[in-house]
């Protein structure tokens, strides 16, 4: 059945719907996953089953005997939430073709943190999305473990406090640059790839209807603000958001049938410093000791934002 | 045994065959599966019925056994009836998924070609995978013909899909022994398979849009132990569905299955317990030893979860010595596995037989009829000195 791709978002019609992730769940005040995952599911009109590895987004939902999901919800284990909607759609498919269910379209969603995705659980998305199952998967990515307590991830940026990097006397904060992985995805050449953060609402909710008419897989690397691990104020989250998007350390792109594609380019664009002021986790780099790593992640961003505009200019027409 | 049984058609098939043909015939929703010596067979013949169209079968072609289960995990939430198919470390990737699977009463049957642990790496058989996880919430049901092994599958699903149950099962079949090797094995038509198998109607579904369910909520100290007792009480209901399906299942075919078989045990002194291929070599030995006047039996489980101790202590009550020939390496208790359960169930009923336990067979070494002639030997040198020291003892271990 092919599904038409009504990208248009109407402000009016998605208030008057009502949230698939009831009020009430546990996420912290200011936490961006409830915020992220309310602006996903209101952008698809059809049936969703949702699947979350383990990860705050789970723990804070599926608290036994509560649920905040008002659709099909399932949480297996922390490292295959892939396979485990491939098997959920496998079965869609042949109970479909075999008559035992009704015929109607159902959307599947996998809603992970950046441990999930970037780390433990990359083998599972990566043969899912070979594969082809049609299915959305939602990197919610706070550039680190935070259900365990702010432990670094593959998604944490160079030279950051966490738990598992802390600042010491001889280390300043995490020795390795975070991976690529919108870029990971990419290279899997399936239909629909985009990076995306909740500020921009209404690019990250073109995006997943873009996303969720595709026929095979699609993933959005989401940026999730996090009030407690990055040591920030909770009224602050949309701000920080966007801070990220204009300092560059978060491009907002998409990979349209293989087509790159800039989504917003900061003018200006704000120097890092700003980044690291605004969180506790980067207190340390704006102490003067160490300017010289806050000169070392300049140079990478811009690299990094260079390389994505000449990528996007080689698709433009 | 019934004179209007059924006649299947007769073929030459390895274990492994046997297996895939069962699952042709199950024609299940979902197969998510990753090939591993000595499973492989199944995977590949499953793969040619799938690009032949002799089933309809959602296959997926996985990345890892992880995958799989995973894949059948969430395949079975959606209302399929999923197989998958694993020996040795693809079954110890699975370890966490096991016990996921069980938690939810998902009706998904494994057949497990049973295959040593590394290290050294071995892929020839013993029964490390299987009995590893035999605590994990699975039914386990053990093949000692390639006949069996065909069986086993097909009476699996209706075993773990049948309403006082909802388990996995884990049908296990000696790697290479009787994976690789071709006996004649009957093979019902494919309609009465049909007919038999029927289709799985779960409780609950994810893809019931219109009554959204949870699945894997957290529990902390108020429910995990609440939730965890009918995983206890489905197991213990097992055995009445294990027998009745056993029987049902004779009927149409003329073969009957037990939650243990005996051979030669009723009137027997010294008996041998075993799972698996190897009850063939202690048939052969009963045989030989009976001969000679030598009062010999065995005692072969065919289902070891749920232990079957009613059934055990019945069968070998009486008996002068015991020997528990075991295929596992297994480190740090007195005895093996399959020892210890059969040892808890006389205690527990008061019966005080000798027993010893014997490692025999491992990564794949020959285990012939002599050796356990020489086993039945010991027991009755114990059944004259009544010293059963030392317990724990090897079959056909070299000094180098
Ligand atoms: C196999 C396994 N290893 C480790 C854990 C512990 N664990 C649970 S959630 C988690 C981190 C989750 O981080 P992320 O995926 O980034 O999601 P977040 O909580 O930050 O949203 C870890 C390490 C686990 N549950 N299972």
């Amino acid at each position: 059945m092919v599904v038409e791709a009504k990208t248009r978002i109407n402000l009016r019609e998605i208030s008057n719907k009502e949230d698939k992730l009831a009020p009430g769940h546990r996420l912290c005040l200011g936490c961006a996953e409830g915020i992220v995952v309310r602006q996903v599911l209101h952008a698809i009109d059809y049936p969703v089953v949702v699947c979350s590895p383990t990860g705050c987004l789970e723990i804070c939902t599926g608290l036994f005997p509560y649920t905040a999901w008002r659709v099909p919800w399932v949480h297996s284990a922390f490292e295959n939430a892939a396979s485990t909607i491939a098997g959920v759609e496998a079965a869609y498919r042949a109970l479909k073709r075999r008559g035992k269910i009704e015929d109607r379209v159902i959307k599947f969603v996998v809603f992970a943190g950046d441990g999930a995705t970037y780390d433990i659980g990359l083998q599972w998305l990566s043969g899912a999305l070979e594969r082809g199952h049609t299915f959305l998967y939602i990197c919610l990515n706070n550039e680190a473990y935070m259900n365990t307590g702010i432990q670094r991830s593959s998604a944490t940026l160079k030279w950051t406090w966490t738990t598992t990097t802390p600042v010491g006397k001889v280390i300043p904060g995490k020795k390795e640059s975070r991976k690529d992985m919108t870029a990971i995805i990419a290279a899997h050449n399936i239909p629909y790839v985009a990076q995306a953060a909740p500020h921009a609402w209404r690019d990250l909710m073109t995006k997943v209807r873009k996303a969720i008419a595709v026929d095979g897989p699609s993933f959005i690397n989401i940026l999730c603000p996090c009030v407690r691990g990055w040591r920030y104020n909770s009224k602050d989250t949309i701000a920080i958001s966007k801070l990220a998007a204009d300092t560059c350390v978060w491009p907002l792109y998409e990979v349209d049938h293989g087509i790159w594609r800039l989504n917003y380019k900061p003018s200006p664009q704000r120097p890092l410093t700003d980044w690291f002021l605004s969180q506790g986790r980067f207190s340390h780099l704006v102490a003067p000791d160490n300017a010289n790593l806050v000169i070392e992640l300049q140079q990478c961003i811009d690299q990094e934002w260079a390389k994505l505009e000449k990528l996007c200019q080689c698709f433009a027409d | 045994m019934s004179g209007n049984r059924l006649k299947g058609e007769l073929k030459a098939l390895e274990g492994d065959n046997a297996v895939a043909e069962a699952m042709r015939q199950i024609n299940p929703d979902v197969v998510a599966a990753y090939p591993i010596t000595p499973q492989t067979e199944i995977v590949m013949t499953f793969s040619e019925f799938v690009a032949n169209g002799l089933v309809d079968t959602e296959f997926l072609a996985v990345e890892s056994e992880h995958a799989a289960l995973s894949a059948c995990i969430g395949a079975a939430l959606a209302g399929a009836r999923a197989l998958t198919a694993t020996c040795g470390p693809g079954l110890a990737l699975m370890w966490e998924m096991l016990w996921i699977a069980s938690s939810w009463r998902l009706p998904i049957i494994m057949n497990v070609v049973n295959r040593a642990f590394s290290s050294p790496l071995n892929i020839l058989c013993s029964h490390d995978d299987a009995m590893g996880s035999r605590d994990a919430g699975w039914i386990q049901l053990y093949a000692e013909s390639q006949q069996e092994a065909y069986d086993n599958t097909l009476q699996a699903v209706r075993i773990a899909e049948h309403p006082d149950i909802l388990l996995p099962v884990m049908c296990c079949l000696d790697g290479f022994v009787l994976g690789h090797t071709l006996e004649p094995v009957e093979v019902l038509p494919d309609e009465v398979v049909k007919e038999w198998a029927g289709t799985y109607n779960p409780c609950y579904s994810l893809l019931d849009i219109d009554h959204p369910v949870t699945y894997g909520a957290a529990d902390f100290t108020d429910y995990y132990f609440e939730h965890k007792r009918p995983q206890w009480e489905a197991m213990e209901r097992a055995p009445k569905v294990i027998l009745d399906i056993g029987e049902e299942f004779g009927k149409v075919t003329g073969r009957y299955y037990h939650l243990v078989d005996s051979y030669r045990l009723d009137d027997a002194d010294v008996a041998v317990v075993v799972l698996g291929a190897t009850s063939g070599a202690v048939r052969v030995a009963v045989d030989r030893l009976r001969k000679n006047g030598i009062k010999a039996g065995m005692l072969k489980l065919r289902c070891f979860r749920p232990f079957p101790a009613q059934q055990v202590v019945q069968a070998l009550q009486g008996k002068k010595a015991v020997a528990i020939l075991e295929r596992v390496a297994f480190f740090g208790a007195e005895a093996s596995p399959v020892f210890l359960e059969v040892a808890t169930a006389f205690y527990l009923r008061g019966v005080s037989t000798k027993l010893i336990n014997y490692t025999y067979g491992l990564g794949g070494r020959d285990t012939v009829p002599g050796q356990i002639c020489g086993v039945f030997q010991d027991l009755i040198d114990i059944t004259q000195t009544g010293k059963t020291e030392p317990i724990f003892r090897y079959l056909g271990l070299r000094d180098f």
